[in-house]
């Protein structure tokens, strides 16, 4: 599936729940899907430091695609990342860069995107695109 | 005390609904709603009589000046400070302080002097400390905290010393709910004729307040945790130090006369207060405070007391939850955590209840790392909110907990 598709499918799921009481529990079950990362990575390195909850997010690149693993010690925001990943991961490189994230927007989660909600949904999408334009500056060299 | 109805019915903002549920305002501690006749006091100075104070020769200009100083008396009186001239405003608590923190430093403080702190003060009352014993060599001493969350007093004697300068000390810790004994610190603290000023952001709101009384040096808060405007807060000083204190702003209406050899200042209050001041916002604050007065500080210090007690008995219910702050001196403030569940999980789920609270330190970082939590859940009740609401909070932690495990 590309990028689009997977947004798109995210978006069918989310939209069939009014309450946001269901949409957090959809977000609490996707938590349970997120690929765990390796706990070696736990690490400062890997950490995306929100204001509230802790993510760490570890990229692993076989020279075409990148994978992520993840983690976060609030289970929202697990269910957040594994959401992203979900969109981004086993992606090129380009295909991270280029990607539009409407389905953030969509499923209702723009709030949570401002720079200064704790969950840093924002700092989250930084960091992949960041790991995505250093490992296809490399791929160049 | 006025009918718990039509008190609500003075806040428009508690009768909105937020997800279609009726709003439960439970973040009181980080900042207050507002009462209409604030509202429309804000409206009246911008509609009515909107003009640069302390300058002109004009109508308008002489109205604004009047009601901006007619507003200093009102906070003087409503701290019952002595005199007007003791009544400096500023931007808030963290404006008050870093002056004091600047202007007391410039002028007292050397290297090797020491300034004692407590544990359970927020931010505001430690990083301009920092600032200013990094610029002079100065050393912050800290009073220990004990695992109820009050302060250690015997450690505090023995901080004192002839190296100490100054004791600043929060009245209220705003994420524990402590109430501080001030007055003891200030007495013991006067003993060796050492100043004190009180952070009052936590204090003010929740009963009567007599600077006096205390006798404090300084006093700090804010305007908008006391029902009035954002961008207004007071400093109280003892004219006897605040006129041996230099300036810490330069600017208009602070100066008395300027050439560019010399230039010498303004009397008190005006001395500290530079540049065109919030006008608008202490004329707000002086409303706040009317309306306040209409309540009566020790019916609001009753009615919290009961909320206090109610929301306590009920969250205490819960099994699993951690309260955090224990000490019997306490303001309406329960700061607590879930087992097993996240802070962030559980603010996100209540605000999806229409529940306002804070999650996180509360800008108060060393009192976290005194619990070694990383941070706190914390309901800050306040006279306009209801029992009602305390159930909605406790039955709404409730689905937190089944939701998370």
């Amino acid at each position: 599936m590309t990028v689009n598709e997977v947004q798109d499918s995210i978006t069918e799921e989310f939209s069939e729940f009014e309450e946001w009481m269901d949409k957090y529990n959809l977000l609490i079950e996707m938590g349970r899907e997120l690929p765990v990362i390796d706990p070696v990575f736990k690490t400062k390195d890997f950490l995306i430091e929100g204001c509230q909850s802790k993510v760490w997010l570890h990229p692993e690149f076989d020279g075409k695609k990148i994978k992520f693993t993840a983690d976060s010690d609030a289970i929202i925001t697990k269910g957040i990342v594994a959401l992203l990943i979900k969109v981004l991961s086993d992606r090129t490189p380009e295909e991270i860069i280029s990607a539009d994230l409407y389905f953030i927007d969509k499923i209702g989660l723009r709030q949570n995107l401002s720079p200064t909600r704790s969950n840093g949904l924002l700092s989250m999408v930084k960091q992949i695109k960041l790991y995505a334009i250093a490992y296809n500056a490399k791929q160049k060299i | 005390m006025k009918d718990i109805n039509d008190i609500r019915a003075d806040f428009p903002i508690l009768g909105r609904k937020i997800y279609n549920k009726p709003l439960v305002y439970f973040d009181n501690g980080a900042t207050t709603q507002k009462p209409q006749c604030v509202i429309d006091t804000i409206n009246e100075v911008f509609s009515a009589y909107n003009s640069n104070i302390h300058r002109g020769v004009h109508f308008l200009s002489d109205k604004a000046s009047e009601e901006y100083e007619n507003a200093r008396e009102k906070v003087r009186s409503f701290i019952n400070a002595g005199k007007k001239d003791e009544i400096i405003f500023t931007s808030g608590t963290t404006g008050s302080i870093n002056a004091i923190a600047f202007s007391f430093g410039e002028r007292y403080i050397s290297n090797g002097d020491e300034i004692i702190l407590s544990h359970l003060e927020h931010h505001a009352n430690i990083v301009p400390w920092q600032m200013m014993c990094e610029r002079k060599g100065a050393k912050i001493r800290v009073i220990p905290v004990s695992d109820n969350g009050e302060i250690i007093f015997e450690e505090y004697l023995k901080l004192l010393s002839g190296r100490t300068r100054l004791v600043a000390v929060t009245q209220v810790s705003n994420s524990l709910g402590t109430i501080l004994p001030v007055k003891q610190i200030i007495n013991a603290a006067h003993s060796i004729n050492i100043p004190v000023l009180v952070d009052g952001a936590q204090g003010i709101q929740h009963g009567v307040t007599d600077v006096r009384d205390m006798d404090c040096d300084f006093y700090a808060f804010s305007g908008h945790k006391i029902y009035g405007p954002t961008g207004i807060g007071v400093l109280y000083g003892k004219t006897s130090l605040l006129e041996e204190l230099p300036p810490y702003q330069g600017g208009g209406d602070m100066v008395q006369n300027v050439s560019f050899s010399k230039t010498t200042y303004n009397e008190l209050p005006f001395k500290f207060e530079a540049g065109t001041m919030n006008f608008p916002g202490a004329i707000g604050l002086a409303t706040a405070i009317d309306y306040l007065l209409s309540l009566g500080m020790e019916n609001i210090k009753r009615r919290e007391n009961e909320l206090l007690k109610y929301a306590a008995q009920r969250l205490k219910a819960i099994k699993g939850l951690k309260i955090y702050g224990n000490s019997e001196q306490k303001i309406s403030i329960i700061s607590f955590l879930l087992k097993d569940i996240h802070m962030y999980d559980t603010g996100m789920v209540l605000d999806k209840l229409g529940i306002a609270v804070r999650t996180g330190t509360h800008c108060a970082q060393p009192v976290m790392d005194r619990f070694g939590i990383e941070g706190t859940v914390r309901a800050s009740m306040c006279f306009y909110n209801t029992f009602e609401e305390i159930d909605i909070l406790g039955t709404g932690i409730e689905k937190v907990i089944s939701m998370f495990s």
